[in-house]
C-alpha cells in the first residue's frame, strides 16, 4: 500500500483567489461523459403514457374524495365529550386526521408519479461560475468606497468621526435601560408579599403545617412510621369572610414554588440529627423543603426502608434520616429542614421559616 | 427502437404559437413593470442534481411550512394569559379547577374546536420533524464535505438555524402552562440562576420578578409567534439564497465535475418533484396528527409548582441537556461568599452550546488545516476523509450516550438495572466511548478505500468460484465498467504537510514555527493514513494482467457478468444493451 499513501508537499495553500478544484491532472480515468439519456416506456408506448396519465389523474381525484370526506366527518363527528373513543383519541381527530392526510399524500404521490413518468427527462448540464466576482468589479467596488470615504471626509475630520461614534455609542444606554422594568430586583421584592424574595417563604413561627390539596392540619398522632405526607403551610389555604382565598394567582404559585415541603415520621432512633437541630422533629417527624437544592423540581419518590427521597427530574437523592443530605446524583446542597414543633392544639408547626434559601443555588447564595 | 418521433420536452427551442398565449401577456404585463426576465432567465430552467440525500434539507423545510400553517391555526384560539380562570370546557375530568387561561385554551382547542387537537398534535409532530430533518441534513452536509468553499456560511446559518429551531421547539412546548411545560420552565430558571453573578437578576428579569410570575407565556408567546419564526424565516431565505447561487453540490461521476452541474431543470422536474415532495411531508405530518398522540397536555394537569409526575421527560431534542444534567457529579464551589454551581452552569449552559460549536468549527479546522482555497462542487464520500468521518462518528455516539442518560431512570426501569450504577457508567463512558468509536470508524472508513481500490484494480466479486487444473479454487473477479471506475477514482488525492524547519535558511529561528508544526502534526493525523486512489500505471498494470487471465477463460464462457444465466443457455444480453429504464 506504500504507494498509495498520501503525496508530501511543501505546504500548499498560500494561494489567493478562488481555483476551482480540478482533478485532471492526476485522473488515472478519463471522463467517459454523462450518460447517454435512455427512453422509458412512457416516452416511446403511446398506450403507457396514457395508462400513466390515467393513474395520475385517479390519485388526483382520489385526493379530492378524500378531501370531501374530511368534511363530511368535520361536521358529523362530535369532538369534546367523546375525546377518547377511538384509539383513545376521539373519532373527530382520527378521521380528520387519516383524510386530511390522505388527501395531502395523493396530490404529492400524484405529482412525483407525474414528474417521473410524464415529465421530460433528459438531464441537462449547467456550467458553474466561481462565487467571487471579477477582478475589474472588485477593483471598482474598492475605488468607489474608496472616493466615496475620502469625499465624506471620515478619516480626516476625526472630531466629527469620533463624536459620531460616542453619540451612537450611547444610544446603547436608552436601549439597555429600557429593559429595566422587565422585572424587580431580586432585592425590590423582599417585603412586596408575603414570603417575597429568594431568602424567604410562607412559613413564619407558628404556621401550621397543612395536607396539600385539602388544607387540613396535621397532628403528629395522625402519621404511622413510614408515612410521607406532602404539605403546604396554613396561610396558602387561608380564605376572608367571603370565603375567598387570600393569596392567589401569580401569589399562590410563587408560594407554593418555595413552600411546598414534605413531612416523613420514622423512628426516632433512625434519625441522625444535625447540629443544632436535635429539636427540630417532632416524635420522628422530620419536614424538608419539596424544592430540589438541583434545578428545584418539586421531590416525589420515597424508598420507604432507606429513608431516602429522590427527584423525578434528575435522580439527585437526599438522606432524610440524615438532614437531607444529598446521596446521590446532581445535587450540590442538602434539602433545606424545617424546624418542627406543636400548637397548644397538638398540631404540627414551623418554628420558623426555612433557615437557608430553598431550590437551586445562585451566585449571591453564599 | 425509433425514437426520432418522440417530442423531448427538454429541447432547447421554445414551441411556436399561433396567437400571443395569454401566459406571455401576462408575462409582458409584468415584465414591463418589474423587469422580471433578466432577473429569471437563468433560473426557470435552473439545473439540480438528483439524490436522496439532498431531500434531508427539503424535509426541514417543508415541515417549517407545515409549523407556520398549523401554527397560525393555533394562535387564532389560544390565549396566552397567565390569569387563573376555573375552566367550564369540554374535558369532564377538569372541569371547576382552576388554571391559567393559557392551559384552559390550550384544553379548549383539544376538546372544543373541531379540528383543533388535529392542528395542535401535527404542530408538534412537525416540530418533531423539523428539528430531526435539521440534524440529519447536517450530518449528511458535514459526512460528503458539502461546507467546503464556498459553502462555510450556509454551514454556520445551517447550525444557527438548528439552536433557533431547538429554542423555537422549548418555547412552544412551555406554552400550554400544563404540569410538564411548566416544570421544564422550572428548570430553566434553576440553569438561569446558575450563570455567575447576574443569574438571580436575569431569572427576575426573565419572569417578570419571582418565578412563576405572570409574564412569562406571554413573553414565550411573542417570542414564538413572531420573533424567532421571523429570524428562522429570514435564515431560510439567506440559505436558500446562497444555494442557488452556489448551485447545488453534486456526486461525481460520468460528466459530473467541478465546473458543472448535471441534473434536472427547475421547470418542471425539480419543481415537480420539490412540490410533491411538500404534499407528502404536509400530509404525513396530517396522517400523525390524526393517529398518534403527542403531548396530552389535560393528561398532565394545570402547572402547580409544588407537583411533579414521576419520569417526566422533556421534548427529544433537549435529551442531551438533560442527559449532561443528570450525569454531572454535584460539584459546587463556595468561595468569598459566592457560589457557583459547576454542577449546572456547566452542563445546562456551557456544555450544549460547546458540542454544537465544536461540530460547527470543524470546517475552519480542515481548511486552514489543509490549506486548501479553492472551491469545492464535487461531494466526497464519507469514507474518503476518514477523519472527518471518524469525529461525526464520535459526536454521534456522545449525543447518543447522553441521550440515553438522560432516560437514565427509564432504562433503569425497563431493563431493571440499578440507576445508580447506569449513571456511574456514563460519567465514564461519554469519555471513553467516543474516542473508541472514533478510531474504529476510522479504520473502517480505511478499510473501506483499500476494498474500493481492490474493486478498481481487480474488479468485483462475483461469486463464481473456479477450480484450476491443480486443484486450486479461486473467486471470478470482472473488470467493473468504466462509468463507476471513473466515479470512484474522481476525487483529490490528499495532501499531507510535512514538519516544518524550526529556523530558516539562516539559521533565525522561525516564529511561527510551534503553529506550523502544529499544522503539519494535524495534518498528517488527518490524511497519512489514508488510502489514496490508484495511478493510471497500476490500474494499466492490473487490467494487463486481468487480459492475460480472461483469455485464457474466454473459452469457458466465464468471462461475462454473472447474472445467473451463463449456463441455461439463456445469457444473451449484457446490461449495456438493455434497452428501456425500467420505472
Ligand atoms: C420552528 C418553528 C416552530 C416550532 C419548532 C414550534 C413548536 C411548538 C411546540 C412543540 C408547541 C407545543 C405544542 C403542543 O401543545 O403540544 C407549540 C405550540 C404552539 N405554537 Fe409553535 N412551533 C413553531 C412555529 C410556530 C409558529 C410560526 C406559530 C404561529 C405563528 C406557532 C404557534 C404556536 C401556538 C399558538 C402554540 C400553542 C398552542 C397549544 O399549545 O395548543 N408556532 N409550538
Ligand atoms: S431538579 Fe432535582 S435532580 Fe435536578
Amino acid at each position: 500500500m506504500s504507494d498509495h499513501t498520501p503525496s508530501t508537499v511543501p505546504s500548499q495553500g498560500d494561494g489567493h483567489g478562488a481555483q476551482v478544484a480540478t482533478m485532471h491532472e492526476a485522473d488515472p480515468i478519463a471522463d467517459p461523459g454523462v450518460h447517454p439519456h435512455q427512453w422509458r416506456p412512457t416516452d416511446v408506448d403511446e398506450r403507457a403514457a396514457k395508462r400513466a396519465e390515467r393513474q395520475v389523474a385517479s390519485l388526483f381525484g382520489l385526493s379530492a374524495v378524500f378531501a370531501i370526506l374530511f368534511c363530511v366527518a368535520y361536521f358529523t363527528l362530535e369532538i369534546g365529550d367523546n375525546h377518547d373513543t377511538f384509539l383513545g383519541m376521539g373519532a373527530s381527530t382520527v378521521a380528520l386526521g387519516t383524510s386530511f392526510g390522505a388527501a395531502l399524500l395523493l396530490i404529492g404521490v400524484g405529482i412525483i408519479q407525474w414528474a417521473r413518468k410524464l415529465m421530460g427527462d433528459q438531464e441537462i448540464v449547467e456550467m458553474r461560475h466561481p462565487a467571487h466576482s471579477t477582478d475589474e468589479d472588485r477593483d471598482k467596488v474598492l475605488a468607489d468606497l474608496k472616493t466615496g470615504i475620502e469625499e465624506s471626509g471620515i478619516v480626516r475630520r476625526t472630531l466629527v468621526r469620533n463624536s459620531l461614534l460616542g453619540a451612537v455609542g450611547m444610544l446603547g444606554l436608552p436601549a439597555v435601560v429600557l429593559l429595566r422594568d422587565l422585572g424587580p430586583t431580586p432585592g425590590q421584592v423582599v417585603g412586596e408579599y408575603e414570603g417575597a424574595g429568594l431568602e424567604h417563604t410562607l412559613w413564619t413561627e407558628g404556621m401550621r403545617v397543612v395536607r396539600d390539596v385539602v388544607g387540613t392540619p396535621i397532628k403528629a398522632s395522625d402519621l404511622e412510621v413510614g408515612d410521607l405526607v406532602n404539605a403546604e403551610p396554613a396561610a396558602i389555604f387561608e380564605t376572608d369572610e367571603h370565603g375567598e382565598h387570600l393569596i392567589e394567582g401569580v401569589e399562590l404559585q410563587i408560594a407554593k414554588s418555595k413552600a411546598a415541603l414534605i413531612l416523613l415520621r420514622m423512628e426516632p432512633d433512625d434519625i441522625t440529627p444535625g447540629r443544632g437541630r436535635e429539636n427540630w422533629t417532632v416524635d420522628g417527624i422530620v419536614a424538608y423543603s419539596k424544592i430540589c437544592t438541583h434545578v428545584g423540581c418539586p421531590i416525589s419518590l420515597n424508598e420507604r426502608t432507606t429513608h431516602h427521597l429522590l427527584c423525578p427530574c434528575h435522580q439527585s437523592t437526599f438522606d432524610l434520616a440524615d438532614s437531607g443530605r444529598v446521596v446521590f446524583g446532581p445535587a450540590a446542597r442538602a434539602l433545606p429542614q424545617l424546624p418542627l414543633a406543636v400548637d397548644e392544639e397538638g398540631y404540627l408547626v414551623a418554628q420558623s421559616d426555612f433557615t437557608e434559601p430553598v431550590g437551586p443555588s445562585y451566585w449571591e447564595r453564599g | 427502437m425509433d425514437t426520432t418521433k418522440i417530442a423531448s420536452t427538454n429541447g432547447t427551442t421554445a414551441a411556436t404559437t399561433g396567437r400571443p398565449s395569454p401566459l406571455a401577456g401576462v408575462g409582458t404585463w409584468a415584465d414591463e413593470r418589474l423587469g422580471l426576465a433578466t432577473a429569471m432567465k437563468k433560473q426557470i430552467r435552473k439545473v439540480f442534481p438528483d439524490h436522496w440525500s439532498f431531500m434531508l434539507g427539503e424535509i426541514a423545510l417543508w415541515s417549517f411550512v407545515v409549523l407556520l400553517l398549523s401554527g397560525v391555526f393555533l394562535t387564532l384560539w389560544f390565549t396566552p394569559s397567565m390569569a387563573e380562570i376555573q375552566y367550564e370546557g369540554s374535558y369532564d375530568q377538569l372541569r371547576g379547577i382552576h388554571m391559567s387561561e393559557a392551559y384552559a385554551s390550550t384544553l379548549n382547542i383539544s376538546f372544543d374546536v373541531r379540528g383543533g387537537l388535529l392542528m395542535r398534535q401535527m404542530h408538534h409532530w412537525a416540530a418533531m420533524l423539523f428539528i430531526a430533518a435539521m440534524l440529519v441534513h447536517l450530518m449528511r452536509v458535514f459526512l460528503t464535505g458539502a461546507f467546503r468553499k464556498p459553502r462555510e456560511l450556509n454551514w454556520v446559518i445551517g447550525g444557527v438555524l438548528i439552536l433557533l429551531g431547538i429554542v423555537e421547539g422549548f418555547a412552544g412546548y412551555s406554552l400550554p402552562d400544563d404540569l410538564l411545560s411548566g416544570t421544564g420552565l422550572r428548570i430553566a430558571d434553576g440553569l438561569v440562576k446558575a450563570t455567575p453573578v447576574v443569574g438571580t437578576y436575569m431569572s427576575f428579569f426573565m419572569f417578570g420578578g419571582e418565578f412563576p410570575g405572570e409574564l412569562i407565556i406571554p413573553r414565550l408567546y411573542i417570542a414564538h409567534v413572531l420573533l424567532i419564526p421571523g429570524l428562522i424565516l429570514a435564515l431560510i431565505a439567506a440559505h436558500m439564497l446562497l444555494l442557488v447561487y452556489h448551485k447545488h453540490t453534486q456526486w461525481p461521476g460520468p460528466g459530473r465535475t467541478e465546473q458543472n452541474v448535471v441534473g434536472y431543470p427547475l421547470l418542471p422536474v425539480y419543481a415537480a418533484k420539490a412540490g410533491g415532495f411538500f404534499f407528502i411531508v404536509f400530509g404525513v405530518c396530517a396522517t400523525m396528527g390524526g393517529l398518534l398522540a403527542i403531548n396530552p397536555v389535560w393528561k398532565y394537569g394545570p402547572y402547580d409548582p409544588s407537583k411533579v409526575t414521576a419520569g417526566s421527560q422533556p421534548d427529544w431534542y433537549m435529551g442531551i441537556a438533560e442527559g449532561l444534567l443528570r450525569i454531572m457529579p454535584g460539584w459546587e464551589t463556595h468561595i468569598f461568599g459566592v457560589t457557583i454551581s459547576w454542577n449546572v452552569f456547566l452542563p445546562g449552559q456551557i456544555a450544549p452550546v460547546a458540542l454544537l460549536m465544536m461540530v460547527l468549527a470543524w470546517p475552519f479546522l480542515e481548511a486552514w488545516v489543509t490549506g486548501d482555497k479553492r472551491e469545492h462542487h464535487l461531494l466526497q464520500r464519507p469514507r474518503n476523509a476518514p477523519t472527518r468521518t471518524a469525529f461525526l462518528a464520535a459526536m454521534i455516539t456522545a449525543y447518543g450516550l447522553l441521550w440515553a442518560a438522560g432516560g437514565n431512570d427509564i432504562l433503569a426501569l425497563k431493563f431493571n438495572l440499578n440507576l445508580n450504577y447506569i449513571t456511574y457508567f456514563m460519567r465514564v463512558a461519554i469519555f471513553v466511548v467516543p474516542v473508541l468509536v472514533f478510531f474504529l470508524a476510522r479504520r473502517w472508513c480505511i478499510s473501506l478505500q483499500r476494498h474500493d481500490n481492490e474493486v478498481l484494480l481487480h474488479g468485483y466479486e462475483t461469486g463464481i468460484i473456479m477450480r484450476s487444473p491443480e486443484g486450486g479454487y479461486s473467486e471470478r473477479h470482472l473488470p467493473i465498467s468504466t462509468e463507476r471506475a471513473y466515479s470512484l477514482t474522481a476525487r483529490d488525492r490528499d495532501v499531507v504537510v510535512p514538519d516544518p524547519q524550526p529556523t530558516d535558511g539562516q539559521g533565525v529561528r522561525d516564529k511561527g514555527y510551534p503553529v506550523r508544526k502544529l499544522r503539519a502534526r494535524l495534518s498528517q493525523g488527518m490524511f497519512a493514513n489514508n488510502v489514496q486512489k490508484p495511478t493510471t500505471s497500476e490500474l494499466e498494470e492490473a487490467h494487463h494482467h486481468a487480459e492475460h487471465e480472461h483469455e485464457l477463460e474466454h473459452a469457458s464462457g466465464m468471462d461475462r457478468p454473472a447474472d445467473g444465466h451463463q449456463f441455461d443457455g439463456h445469457a444473451d444480453h449484457t446490461p449495456d444493451e438493455a434497452p428501456l429504464r425500467g420505472h
